[in-house]
């Protein structure tokens, strides 16, 4: 399974990217596989808090709805605008150009609460 | 427990991700619904979809009284002619939809998988003394084989001249060495097949099937595909689309309801709608904004809720977010600017005229 070492995981789902005290977030390859043609993400605003573990979007596949979790606390600085025009990017590149949106995080100590990438392929084995 | 088809195993074997449908494990997908479609679109799929009912009435009235228990003209079938109808409650509300094949010995009725039993128990009760009724669905497959290839598969499968069965038309013919029910009929507006056999002759059939159509890149279709397919035609889903609770004239079925024929189940309560005028009215719609409307989904208009979403979904032929909806009367025309509650949100969408997709490949 596809899981890169350099990311922080989430049990919904979610990778962040720490790059000083911002997190670039999106969802796994393992996510994005089960959701499988997502057709529709609704991202927050740039400027909008969101709080680590709580819903911040919405991913919709053809024949599901699942909640977008926000894996850290902070404030979006930055959202990923492809994402929305073309979901299906997440499909083809969950870890890279499948991003959603990058949080400047309140909490650096937060990180330490995700899971590392064995932590998340166990994980996702025992799920 | 649920039920396994006579191809299970193929769609282990190709990768099906199986869940619970109608009280049979069902392949949902295999390479996924948006891969899916397009190969449907684009050359050739096949469906199993052994799980729809299949009802025999026999007897020498079986036409008049088909014509009595569903909505379109039985009378008017040719030998070998294949009928889109109805059944109806007594109230007007609707039984189920299904396709009427005018065989030589038999009509055959086949039924949404999910609504058989009922169906079949609602025929009883309704049954003629002069003729018999046989639920046959346990012993019979369903292979549905759609898309703009269609033709050139089912050749390799048959001596049938297929040039002979016109659209919505069938011949009771060998395919593969055994003898079955072959109809240019299906539920994705391409071209296409369906043929019915014994389930132990199905396996066969169905990899035969593959086999002729590998050089078009044939690929098993899921049930997912089945209904985006069938959304994109405006093609109704029972339980969805139509219920007990829903009329053909506000479903917009008018067209597969003989008002003029002899009585019917259900026809008095009709002509009374028809009277007194309608007040709800299935419409389709585009989203105008991003967003995919769903089941149960209300929808407001100036607002005000006006109705509910029956189905929505992403089209991967199109590009855009569709759905069907009821409304009340006269905001279902087509042109009009609508709003789907989609969570907290107001959606814009604009009605617009069926079906979605217009270039499919059927006769």
């Amino acid at each position: 399974m596809n899981a890169p070492k350099d990311l922080k995981y989430t049990k919904s789902h979610e990778w962040i990217k720490i790059d000083g005290n911002i997190a670039i977030q999106g969802i796994t390859d393992y996510a994005q596989n089960e959701l499988s043609d997502i057709a529709f993400v609704e991202l927050p605003d740039i400027g909008n808090a969101v709080k680590m573990g709580e819903s911040c979007g919405t991913i919709e596949a053809v024949k599901a709805v699942s909640d977008l979790y926000a894996a850290v606390s902070g404030e979006i600085v930055e959202i990923n605008n492809s994402i929305a025009d073309g979901p299906e990017i997440i499909n083809e590149d969950a870890f890279g150009k499948g991003w959603f949106f990058k949080i400047k995080m309140n909490d650096i100590a937060e990180v330490d609460k995700l899971l590392n990438a064995e932590e998340y392929v166990k994980f996702t084995e025992e799920e | 427990m649920d039920k396994k088809t006579a191809l299970y195993d193929a769609h282990i074997e190709k990768g099906g991700k199986m869940v619970p449908f109608a009280g049979y494990i069902m392949p949902v997908q295999f390479q996924g619904i948006v891969h899916e479609v397009k190969r449907v679109r684009s050359t050739a799929g096949v469906f199993d979809v052994s799980h729809m009912g299949e009802i025999n009435v026999t007897g020498e009235r079986r036409k008049e009284f088909v014509n009595h228990i569903t909505t379109n003209n039985v009378m008017d079938l040719k030998p070998n002619q294949v009928q889109y109808s109805m059944m109806l409650y007594e109230n007007g509300g609707i039984v189920d939809d299904l396709l009427v094949y005018n065989l030589k010995d038999r009509i055959l009725l086949v039924v949404n998988a999910s609504n058989t039993d009922k169906d079949f128990e609602w025929i009883m009760n309704n049954k003629w003394d002069d003729v018999e009724i046989e639920n046959i669905s346990s012993s019979i497959s369903q292979i549905a084989l759609q898309g703009p290839k269609s033709n050139d598969i089912m050749k390799e499968l048959t001596d049938y001249d297929l040039d002979s069965i016109p659209f919505y038309h069938a011949a009771e013919t060998d395919v593969c060495g055994i003898n079955a029910v072959l109809s240019r009929t299906g539920y994705t507006g391409e071209d296409g097949f369906e043929i019915y056999m014994p389930n132990e002759h199905a396996m066969n059939i169905y990899k035969k099937m593959m086999n002729a159509g590998a050089e078009y890149d044939i690929e098993p279709i899921g049930l997912g595909a089945r209904d985006t397919l069938r959304l994109e035609m405006r093609y109704m889903l029972y339980g969805n689309d139509i219920t007990k609770d829903t009329t053909p004239l506000e479903a917009g079925l008018s067209w597969a309801v003989k008002m003029t024929k002899d009585e019917f189940i259900g026809r008095d309560v009709l002509i009374k709608q028809k009277e007194d005028g309608l007040t709800k009215r299935l419409c389709a719609f585009e989203m105008l904004e991003r967003g995919i409307p769903r089941h149960d989904y209300r929808i407001f208009i100036d607002n005000e809720d006006m109705g509910f979403v029956t189905s929505g979904n992403a089209s991967p032929s199109l590009d855009k977010y569709i759905g069907l909806g009821y409304v009340k009367v006269p905001y279902n025309k087509v042109g009009n600017e609508i709003y789907i509650q989609i969570r907290d949100k107001m959606v814009k969408a604009l009605t617009v005229k069926p079906p979605f997709y217009k270039n499919g490949s059927h006769k």
